[in-house]
């Protein structure tokens, strides 16, 4: 033989998938809800998705090149979808330099400063979402218009979010039923003609969006409907004891970035528990703690919060919570 | 106005002097007496935590060392004679002077000797090599080349030669911590004596296969012929299962094995060079 | 809904290119290569000697040990030397070197093929026969057959299982024995059951064999207490833990042996060299070999004797292809690679696949990324990614905490990870660190 065989320890087949397949797949199950926004928004929308993605890779590209000296790996798409999530949690009048504070942010202390891809306890676009909430919230909160704010970006008619309306309400006493008068219905709280961050309005793209990373076996099922249901149950309870001081279940789930942060922000793979239980835990961690700062905290959205304080128990979920191992609980019959 | 002020410094300092109390009784009630004499031996130690004392730290072979009646056996490969003579002295207990020593590969296979018979592709560690089979090329003892012993080295005294494949040790900076020693999974590298000048001359080899065996998958194996055992005029080369093995205690470095070793398999280095005849050679222990 | 194990599994693509292969007999080699090591255990001990002529089906090595195997000579010749030679252990082993001369078996042996259905032994005159026989699970494990039989004090079998699940890519010969074979698999299990003292046994079958299920489906109406199992598809099933789930809803526990929860686990191949040993005489000298790969041009299922050069089969399935990159000795999932094709086929060899060069090497290593899948397919409930991270740096404490000697190499955490990170590597490290730890603090 001219060649030389190869000799490796087994297994010697491998399975298709690899990171890039999954981070595009990841980025493929976002467009409904993107498409929805540039319905809505227009040109804000591809704006700040633009500037963020980019912003976002050209980072991760400098960073890995200049300051880590290693080879840059801003083609396994973790970037993009990063930037994709960054924009996501934008409203679509942000200026440009914030949007690039955010990246800069979720990129630089979110992800690299812990080594990168893979090692970073925190979710990044939320890093960088919080930071921004915290440092501008002028600008952070000022939602455009849908529809009408089309062909605006910077000058958009800008109004308050449903659950904005909701909580000054509750708060100035006024009655939950004379309140939802105030706010879009049923329908286009779930198609998405609300005001609210680029990708959070879309309810029924995020689903479809969740469903095809389900389909693909991107992510399990346990995080999205552990929040979801927890959300559900506990925001159902207070509206069962009294209806005209909360808002309903329905109403919670649909608004603000619940499916955004259920589906694709709290499933982040590297902040996210390894074990299904872990994963209950979490989810159900995120959910009790959206309401609470949903109906008793200083904001109106709880998800990015509830996902970064739930993201810091990952590693402690990880550590005890274990698997039941094969053979460990003989209960034979 | 001046209310706030007044409260706020007085609730202040009430906090601190109660944080500063809890700490107290904590500290207090938590207190863990410790021989003083622990804090000495270590700062001796040279503070590698490298474990070749087989303990975890120096801290904890220090506090071994306090608690011990006979030190003699304890020794810290790293730790010059005059630490451990201070060490002695401060628990006034005897010690030994060891014979410095020094890591040696005992390995020659450069891919020049010891052509490649296959490519591996498994993860990048001698250890998994070594339990999947005989390695890239046909010596089973042969050096695998992926860097076990590179890696555990603390003292930066050992790297892998980009042409050879093979490590090599770098005397200056090599504290005999045994970390290697343990790490190879052939036992490939071994403790010798340091000698003058860093001089060494010793078996390059641990193949035990037949002679004919080894040499056709390495051209500088030891073949076990012998000759270097009949040449050497102090007993100081055995030859046990084909493989012969110079003890660096009885070695006087005369360099008389290496010319009659028929595979060149006997390495001399930092020898100065040989001169053509060969009657001016082998003053023993004539390096002067 | 068919049944199968509940945690973890994988499906690998199944590429069972050589299923529709009927059973080719390979010519006898010229030289035989028989290693004293074959098996689990302690190698044999040699009873020939340079010089000496053997019969096929002669005793040449001994069993040595509790754990350990006898070696019988597959072929007639002379014994040229005994020496040793690279085995499928990727090690120089002594192995017995024969030069075959024609093709004279041992009188006792019968050779014939007319099936013998009816015995009259006892469960022990069985074991002893098994054991006279060298014979080993051929699924490729290798471990002795007569100690499985053979039930501690203590404990009871009540079912025997016989593995026909063949999970594994490629590998088609118990699928072909199956079927080529049924009534002396059947026979054999009759066997196994009398040596066992069971009334019940089931052969657990994957779903990608419907005409082996078929076949056996409708030859166990005459054999009472044997039924058919066909199985969901679920790498990897073949393994005896997972087998045992799939089929009784038993879970051996950690650390145990399936024993405990009143079962054993034969493979199909051990059940028809079981029946050959005890009804004809005749050892353990010849198996069952598929050999497969996308670009031979012959591949096939052969029946080869015990010590033939891989090369030989190799040049039967129409010679190695030019873009060869891997030889592989077992199934594409726990079968080990090949340094060289001189290595001699063993008892444990259920396939010797060859792998065209791009599928040979492995793909570049990224940053684990935490997707948790290892975790999720792990039939084992392990959690390899903590193993593999742990191994690295040395916390075998961790690494035995965690239960890595529960693991059992199926590999499919290697084949499932996105970042294809060498898991399985780390985890065999950490494995036989962490035994070596075990067995020290027992001294």
């Amino acid at each position: 033989m001219s060649k030389l065989i190869t000799v490796s320890p087994s297994p010697h087949m491998h399975g298709k998938d690899n990171v890039k397949k999954l981070m595009y797949w990841v980025i493929l199950a976002l467009l409904p809800a993107f498409l929805v926004s540039v319905i809505f928004f227009g040109i804000g929308a591809l704006i700040v998705t633009a500037v963020s993605i980019v912003a976002c890779v050209g980072f991760e590209y400098l960073i890995q090149k200049y300051l880590m000296k290693v080879k840059p790996t801003i083609s396994d798409g973790s970037a993009a979808v990063t930037g994709l999530l960054l924009a996501f949690n934008l409203p679509t009048n942000i200026p440009v330099w914030i949007i690039l504070i955010g990246a800069l942010v979720a990129i630089g202390v979110g992800k690299m400063s812990f080594g990168g891809l893979g090692n970073n306890p925190f979710n990044p676009a939320l890093v960088g979402r919080v930071f921004l909430l915290i440092s501008f919230p002028v600008q952070m909160t000022s939602w455009p218009e849908p529809v009408v704010s089309r062909t605006q970006y910077a000058d958009a008619v800008t109004g308050p979010t449903p659950l904005a309306i909701i909580k000054e309400g509750i708060s100035d006493g006024i009655p939950v039923s004379e309140l939802m008068g105030q706010i879009p219905g049923y329908f286009d709280l779930f198609i998405g003609r609300m005001h609210g961050s680029m990708g959070e309005i879309g309810a029924l793209a995020l689903i479809i969006g969740g469903i095809i990373l389900l389909a693909r076996k991107v992510i399990t099922w346990h995080i999205p409907v552990s929040i979801l249901a927890t959300i559900f149950v506990f925001t159902g309870i207070l509206w069962g004891a009294n209806p005209e001081a909360n808002a309903d279940p329905i109403f919670h789930i649909l608004t603000g970035g619940v499916l955004l942060g259920a589906i694709f922000m709290a499933t982040d793979y590297a902040t996210s528990p390894m074990t299904p239980k872990g994963m209950w835990i979490y989810g159900i961690g995120i959910g009790i703690i959206t309401v609470v700062i949903r109906i008793w905290g200083a904001y109106p959205e709880g998800v990015s919060f509830a996902i970064l304080i739930m993201n810091a128990f990952v590693p402690i979920l990880n550590k005890y919570i274990k698997p039941k191992r094969f053979g460990e609980e003989v209960q034979n019959g | 106005m001046s209310d706030v002020i007044v409260y706020s410094i007085v609730s202040l300092s009430l906090l601190g002097v109660l944080a500063a109390l809890i700490l107290y009784i904590i500290a207090q009630k938590f207190k863990v007496i410790e021989d003083p004499r622990i804090d000495l031996v270590e700062q001796e130690l040279p503070g590698a935590n490298c474990g070749g004392c087989a303990m975890p730290g120096c801290r904890a072979f220090a506090e071994q060392l306090v608690k011990a009646d006979d030190i003699s056996d304890l020794n810290c490969p790293v730790a010059t004679n005059e630490n451990m003579a201070a060490i002695a002295k401060i628990l006034g207990k005897e010690i030994a002077e060891k014979e410095p020593l020094v890591a040696v590969v005992r390995c020659n296979g450069t891919p020049e000797f010891r052509p490649k018979t296959n490519h591996y592709d498994g993860a990048s560690e001698c250890s998994i090599a070594h339990s999947l089979y005989v390695g890239e090329s046909g010596c089973p003892s042969g050096c695998l080349g992926l860097g076990d012993c590179v890696r555990v080295c603390n003292f930066d005294a050992i790297h892998m030669d980009e042409k050879t494949g093979l490590p090599v040790v770098i005397d200056d900076k090599c504290t005999a911590c045994n970390a290697c020693v343990v790490a190879c999974p052939r036992d490939i590298i071994e403790l010798r004596k340091k000698n003058k000048k860093d001089r060494k001359i010793f078996v390059s080899c641990i193949n035990e296969e037949k002679g004919g065996v080894a040499r056709k998958n390495c051209k500088v194996a030891c073949i076990g012929c012998g000759r270097c055992v009949k040449e050497c005029p102090f007993e100081a080369i055995t030859l046990e299962n084909n493989l012969a093995y110079i003890d660096p205690f009885k070695c006087r470095l005369c360099r008389k094995c290496a010319p009659v070793c028929p595979t060149n398999a006997i390495l001399e280095i930092n020898f100065p060079p040989r001169k053509e005849k060969k009657e001016k050679e082998g003053t023993p222990a004539g390096e002067k | 809904m068919l049944k199968t194990f509940p945690k973890g599994g994988i499906h690998p693509a199944e590429y069972k290119i050589t299923a529709g292969k009927p059973i080719e007999v390979l010519p006898v080699p010229k030289t035989a290569i028989i290693p004293v090591s074959q098996h689990l255990g302690a190698p044999s001990t040699p009873v020939v000697k340079k010089g000496d002529t053997v019969k096929a089906g002669q005793l040449i090595a001994k069993s040595s040990a509790f754990v350990s195997a006898n070696i019988h000579s597959s072929v007639s010749g002379k014994v040229v030397k005994i020496d040793n030679v690279t085995d499928t252990s990727g090690y120089r082993k002594t192995s017995v070197i024969i030069e075959v001369e024609g093709d004279e078996w041992d009188e006792k042996i019968d050779t014939g093929k007319t099936l013998k259905k009816e015995f009259g032994l006892s469960g022990e005159e069985i074991i002893k026969k098994t054991e006279e026989a060298g014979i080993v699970g051929l699924g490729g494990a290798t471990f002795p057959s007569h100690i499985k039989l053979s039930v501690p004090k203590g404990k009871k079998a009540e079912v025997l299982i016989i593995n026909g699940a063949e999970c594994e890519p490629y590998l088609t010969s118990d699928h072909r024995l199956m079927l080529e074979k049924g009534d002396e698999l059947m026979v054999g299990t009759k066997l196994l059951m009398k040596a066992l003292g069971v009334e019940k046994a089931m052969i657990g079958i994957e779903n990608n064999k419907p005409d082996a299920v078929e076949h056996l489906t409708s030859l166990a109406v005459n054999y009472k207490g044997i039924s058919v199992h066909p199985l969901k598809v679920m790498y990897p099933q073949g393994a005896e833990k997972q087998l045992i789930k799939s089929l009784i809803n038993r879970e051996v526990p950690s650390g145990g042996l399936p024993i405990d929860v009143g079962t054993v686990v034969h493979n199909v191949g051990t059940a028809v060299a079981v029946y050959e040993a005890v009804q004809k005489n005749k050892p353990l000298v010849e198996r069952l070999v598929t050999i497969s790969g996308k670009s031979l041009k012959n591949p096939g299922n052969f029946m080869v004797r015990i010590g033939t050069p891989v090369s030989e089969l190799i040049e039967a399935a129409g010679g190695l292809p030019e873009d060869t990159g891997k030889v592989i000795n077992g199934g594409p999932m726990m079968g080990k690679a090949l340094n060289t094709i001189e290595v001699p086929v063993t008892k444990g060899t259920s396939g010797i696949l060859v792998f065209p060069e791009n599928e040979s090497k492995r793909e570049e290593v990224q940053n684990c990324i935490r997707c948790a899948r290892c975790v999720s397919i792990c039939p084992m409930a392990l959690e390899p990614y903590l193993l593999k991270a742990a191994s690295e740096r040395g916390m075998w404490e961790i690494v035995e905490n965690d239960k890595a000697l529960d693991c059992m190499e199926c590999g499919s955490c290697s084949y499932i990870c996105p970042s294809r990170l060498p898991l399985l590597d780390y985890i065999r490290l950490g494995k036989s660190n962490v035994s070596r730890i075990i067995r020290s603090r027992k001294q």
